[in-house]
């Protein structure tokens, strides 16, 4: 078996924007994921972060091919998931699964606790007789907290917590390798979060599963994570093992997301110098040119940050960077300056140059 | 005397056939000029109610508010609506969670912001506008000149946000409340919001009240800090001192369960067991002992009063004496 489980190679997705009634013609796409390379070992936790709107899930989603990918691949255990198809597809679905952020909506409102779990067993054939599967119902649920007589019940008769044990059950019905989770914990209370983040990493020891946990907390990705990736914009900017890059950011925006997550002492906060960045998340429709980030950051040069777009580089082992200056950055030779803020446009995005031609709406195209 | 008082404020709410959910049980803070005061819980814990209370928001049936919330000299439960109404804007602000919804769709933000200076400063219109321009730039938002005409759809989450406290500043409230002002926006854009909160509450002397459920906000803003569970204040003290040494089980329990970001690798959390569903009434009872790790009989037999302990409010039978760390978790 080869230590890599997972290894995403130059994977993109692009929304197209429509315009128009009756031919919808694409004026212009959403650079949702924009060429991202990883890898995630077998029996690791590889961390996501960014903040809203930078393309973590639709990664998460895309890898499991939930939206097809524009471009890129990913190669799951040594086969190229992407080209896999029909049956064989779906086989291999058995052994990446998913956990999703609402718990309630993420669960049919109309199955039973027992129904939910089972779906997954008959679809897979791994349900092997009554009284097999019965047991392997009442082992789910012990494994996740569960009394056994949740079985027979709705999800909505749970709290909060208690639903995302549930879609943690059925994420491991199947004995899946990798299990993608996409905000596990950010819908539930504070005292509540830690119950599951502790499930999570004793499921890990229990059943030697690969996480990637998608979050914009970074505490909690911190805490959960061996390796972390930072995303901004489309893009990976940072990735290191969780103490590295808590302990020694090198990317201008790592820096920023990380002064500026309220930490619960006083002590610390009032000697805290926060990095504020200015202004908003540029439109993934119309990202900046060279750096995605070089609209915002304080350590912006005059050259190359917003002609040369940077590649991630490895500037030590394991700790890889996506920025021109990072070196000059920590040797303290370039200091941050003040940022102006830019106008950010909400909507589509589009940049204002293409004309919008036909009709706008059906009124319009009958008058 | 503080600027507000709220005096055993309980709240009520009572439908039809259904037995009376007291929501907000007795809670009793000050807060004076350029002072924070942070309200914490988690969800139903009745810190929103507690600020709808204050404004005058509930509906009239159904709901039941007792006990006096003094605001300079003047009990706000007693003025009638058009009293409320006039309070309202000019001397009392509210920023809300969540921005969208709480900004009208089809008004342009400026005609928003000038709503206010119209209504309670009798401002004709151009003069609101030129106003409301510089309010605009107060906050934050670059060339506000444009936004006035915008909508708000057409601006990004934390530039709702900072409209929304443009309006609430229009009048130079003497008292902010801020309902989880910054859950709603990205931790990058939190950090610019609650600093410019801060420089406010600082260059205007407002009275702020945040109410949150993130211990990290209320560790860097607020001065004094009120934990709400199940309806109560169970603790109440200073921040450095509430932090250094938390003394309530469910305050402690709160503190253990944060993942942090300088915590040492490999550290475990401790959650606190169960779910707000467990609660009991406080009636005769700990309505946090049902989750308690320090539960005596006495817990679930006697509601624990409120003592007052050098410059602390607690009300627990069984404190958590400082330094211990926090209880195992006993399996669900």
């Amino acid at each position: 078996m080869s230590e890599t489980l997972v290894s995403v190679q130059d994977m993109k997705v692009h929304f197209p924007i429509k315009r128009g009634v009756f031919m919808d013609r694409t004026v212009g796409y959403v650079y949702a994921v924009d060429g991202i390379d990883l890898e995630i070992k077998r029996g690791e936790t590889y961390g996501l972060v960014g903040e809203s709107g930078c393309g973590k899930s639709t990664l998460g989603r895309a890898m499991l091919r939930l939206n097809e990918p524009t471009a890129g691949r990913m190669v799951f255990d040594g086969q190229d998931f992407s080209a896999l198809k029909g049956e064989e597809l779906r086989k291999m679905r058995r052994r990446i699964q998913m956990v999703f952020q609402d718990p309630l909506s993420s669960l049919d409102p109309r199955q039973s606790v027992e129904s939910i779990l089972v779906e997954g067993l008959r679809a897979h054939d791994l349900d092997e007789g009554k009284e097999s599967t019965a047991k392997r119902l009442r082992e789910l649920l012990s494994a996740v907290g569960l009394p056994s007589t949740a079985l027979r019940k709705y999800p909505h008769e749970f709290s909060g917590g208690q639903r995302q044990r549930i879609g943690i059950a059925r994420a491991l019905a199947l004995n899946p390798d990798l299990i993608v989770a996409d905000e596990p914990v950010s819908a539930l209370d504070v005292s509540v979060q830690a119950q599951v983040v502790n499930l999570l990493e004793e499921l890990q020891e229990q059943f030697g599963l690969t996480y990637l946990v998608i979050a914009h907390d970074l505490a909690v990705v911190k805490h959960i994570s061996d390796r972390v990736g930072v995303m901004y914009l489309g893009g990976l900017v940072e990735e290191a093992t969780a103490e590295d890059l808590y302990a020694e950011p090198l990317h201008p925006y790592t820096r920023a997301l990380l002064s500026a997550i309220p930490v619960p002492d006083p002590v610390i906060e009032d000697r805290r110098e926060r990095i504020l960045l200015a202004g908003d998340l540029p439109s993934p429709a119309n990202p900046p040119s060279g750096c995605r980030f070089h609209t915002r950051c304080p350590w912006r040069q005059a050259t190359r940050c917003d002609t040369d777009r940077p590649v991630l580089r490895e500037l030590k082992p394991g700790h890889k960077v996506a920025c021109h200056y990072a070196e000059q950055i920590q040797s303290g030779e370039i200091q941050p300056h003040e940022v102006k803020p830019i106008l950010v446009e909400e909507g589509d995005g589009l940049s204002p140059d293409i004309p919008l031609v036909g009709p706008a709406s059906v009124t319009e195209a009958l008058s | 005397m503080a600027l507000l008082e709220v005096r055993d404020l309980s709240v009520v709410f009572q439908r039809k056939g259904e037995e009376p959910f007291r929501a907000v049980d007795g809670v009793s803070f000050d807060v004076e000029p350029g002072q924070t005061v942070g309200l914490v819980g988690e969800s139903g814990c009745g810190k929103s109610v507690t600020s709808l209370a204050i404004m005058g928001l509930l509906p009239k049936r159904g709901a039941t508010v007792t006990g006096t919330v003094t605001y300079d000299g003047t009990d706000l439960l007693k003025l009638s609506d058009k009293q409320m109404r006039d309070k309202r804007g000019s001397e009392l602000g509210m920023v809300f969670q969540d921005p969208l919804s709480s900004l009208n769709p089809v008004v342009p933000i400026g005609l928003q912001v000038t709503e206010v200076l119209e209504r309670h400063r009798g401002m004709p219109r151009k003069e609101a506008m030129i106003e409301a321009k510089d309010l605009l730039d107060k906050v934050g938002i670059p060339d506000p000149n444009r936004r006035l005409k915008e909508y708000p759809h057409q601006l990004s989450g934390g530039m709702r946000q900072r409209a929304l406290i443009a309006i609430a500043l229009a009048c130079r409230p003497k008292l902010l409340i801020a309902d989880e002002p910054t859950t709603a926006l990205d931790v990058t854009i939190q950090a610019q919001i609650l600093s410019l909160m801060k420089e406010l509450v600082q260059d205007l002397g407002t009275a702020l009240v945040m109410i949150t459920h993130d211990l990290g906000v209320v560790a860097g803003l607020c001065d004094e800090v009120n934990v709400l569970y199940g309806g109560k204040v169970v603790e109440k003290a200073m921040r450095h001192k509430l932090f250094a040494e938390p003394r309530h089980p469910y305050t402690h329990g709160l503190l253990a369960s944060i993942p942090r970001l300088d915590a040492a690798p490999g550290e475990k959390l401790t959650p606190i067991r169960g779910s707000v569903a467990d609660n009991i009434p406080w009636t005769s009872a700990c309505a946090f002992a049902p989750r308690c790790p320090n539960a005596l009989d006495v817990c679930v037999q006697v509601t624990p009063p409120e003592e007052d302990q050098l410059g602390r409010l607690l009300r627990c039978h069984n404190p958590v004496v400082p330094g211990t760390p926090a209880a195992e978790e006993v399996p669900v």
